[in-house]
Formats: structure tokens, C-alpha cells, sequence
């Protein structure tokens, strides 16, 4: 999947991928696509329910050498 | 945060969460303050009331210019405030175990409970230290760290909880 920024959440836990995930969106314009990469397995239920309360669109992830990449479409709130 | 950004942030989650700081342990002062991130930063108002030991956690670790009876000044002396004199409600093993705690949240890169709480303002979050608690030990307003918002008691706490989605009392 392509996005238009990327996150590096790796080696960071709960808090710190959704925060920074809430702060890094604001960056971005409506219909941007992020970019969040992870290792804290919680990302994969994690990144949904953000989503699921911000009304930011999840649109999957990707499972690769231990790692995750979430990807998130912004949508206004 | 500037007032625009946190109505922002409201305009995308709408609801609020409440979490009544009672206990004054660091690990208990973690979690309150992990959810308060969290929730922050899912969009929703989050407020934080400290009340007895858990003014401890917003102390100022050199505080204490207030009048005090001499209850007071021996409470003082036995319950002393700021962050880095909390223990740890078990395991703390005379400090041994907060060290070792301190210690593998370093190595695990997970933020100090002093970077929680700087963390907790950026994103917004209140916070609020209970009156009559800090009446009851001698406490001014001086005594607290700067993050505190303001200062107030529990009709404050109860108008915003009874507008909240989500409440606790930690």
C-alpha cells in the first residue's frame, strides 16, 4: 500500500504509537494516507479502535519480519 | 495546547473522560495517566481530579511554604510530594523495586511518568487538585507543579463526570 507519510513507531508501546499517531494525522490533508510501523503486537487492535472513535479510515495491516504497518486514510472529524 | 487545537480534538470524539487520582503510587499514577493520554488523544476531553495521596503525584517535590498546625508539619513531613518520591504499591522493596521498575521502562523506551505528565498537557488534558484535601494537609496552590489547571472541589469533578463517557477512580 502507498502512503503519503510514514510513522516510525518501532520499539515504542502503549501510549506512544496512538499518541503519536493523533499528533502526526493533523499533518496531514484529507484523504492523505498514514503510514504507522510498530512492533507492539497491541497496534493491531489498537489502531482499529483509534480509528473506530476518531472516525479516521483503517485500511489494513501488514505483517512483515515482526513488524507492523497500519495504514490509516484521514477523514475529517 | 491552544484552545483551537482542543476544540479540535473534541469536534472528532465528542465525549469525556473523567479519572479521580486518589492513591499516590507511581505505578497507580502511570496507568491514570496512560488512559489520559490515550483518550486525549482519541479525541475525547479529558479531565484528571488528584485528590488526597494522590496530590503527591503533582506536588512539587520542594514545596511546603504554606501556614501548617503542627499535625499538619508532621504529616508533612511523613507524606512528601513529587514524582520521584512515589513507590510503587507493590514490590517497591524500600525503593529496590521502584529502581529496577524506573530501570526497564527506560530500556523499553516507555515515557517517564515526568514525561507523561508534560505529555498529558500538550495533548490537553486538565488538571485539577482537590481544595479541601490540600486544606486538610497544610497545601497552597505554590505546592503544586505548574501543570496544574486549577484548583477546585468535588462539584467540579461531579458536573464534568456526569458529562463523561468514561469515569474512573484510580
Amino acid at each position: 500500500m502507498k502512503a503519503d507519510r510514514t510513522l516510525d513507531c518501532v520499539g515504542l508501546y502503549c501510549p506512544m504509537p496512538i499518541v503519536k499517531t493523533s499528533q502526526e494525522i493533523k499533518e496531514l490533508g484529507e484523504g492523505d494516507v498514514l503510514e504507522v510501523v510498530a512492533d507492539d503486537p497491541g497496534i493491531k487492535s489498537d489502531m482499529p479502535a483509534w480509528c473506530a472513535k476518531t472516525g479516521h479510515e483503517f485500511l489494513g495491516i501488514e505483517e512483515e519480519d515482526g513488524e507492523y504497518h497500519v495504514f490509516v486514510r484521514k477523514r475529517g472529524g | 495546547m491552544a484552545e483551537t487545537e482542543r476544540r479540535d480534538s473534541l469536534k472528532e470524539g465528542g465525549e469525556s473522560a473523567t479519572i479521580v487520582v486518589f492513591s499516590g503510587e507511581l505505578d497507580r499514577a502511570l496507568a491514570a495517566f496512560n488512559i489520559a493520554t490515550t483518550a486525549a488523544s482519541m479525541g475525547m476531553e479529558v479531565t484528571m481530579f488528584f485528590t488526597f495521596w494522590g496530590l503527591n503525584v503533582v506536588r512539587k517535590e520542594d514545596g511546603g511554604g504554606g501556614r501548617k498546625t503542627s499535625l499538619q508539619r508532621m504529616l508533612g513531613l511523613l507524606n512528601r510530594g513529587g514524582t520521584r518520591r512515589l513507590r510503587l504499591s507493590r514490590l517497591n522493596m524500600l525503593g529496590g523495586g521502584r529502581a529496577a521498575m524506573k530501570r526497564l521502562m527506560r530500556q523499553f523506551r516507555m515515557p517517564s511518568l515526568e514525561e507523561m505528565i508534560a505529555m498529558s498537557r500538550e495533548l490537553g488534558v486538565r488538571l485539577i487538585a482537590c481544595t479541601t484535601t490540600m486544606a486538610l494537609m497544610g497545601l497552597t496552590e505554590e505546592d503544586f507543579i505548574p501543570e496544574v489547571e486549577s484548583f477546585a472541589g468535588a462539584a467540579t469533578y461531579v458536573e464534568r463526570a456526569s458529562r463523561s463517557a468514561i469515569n474512573l477512580f484510580i
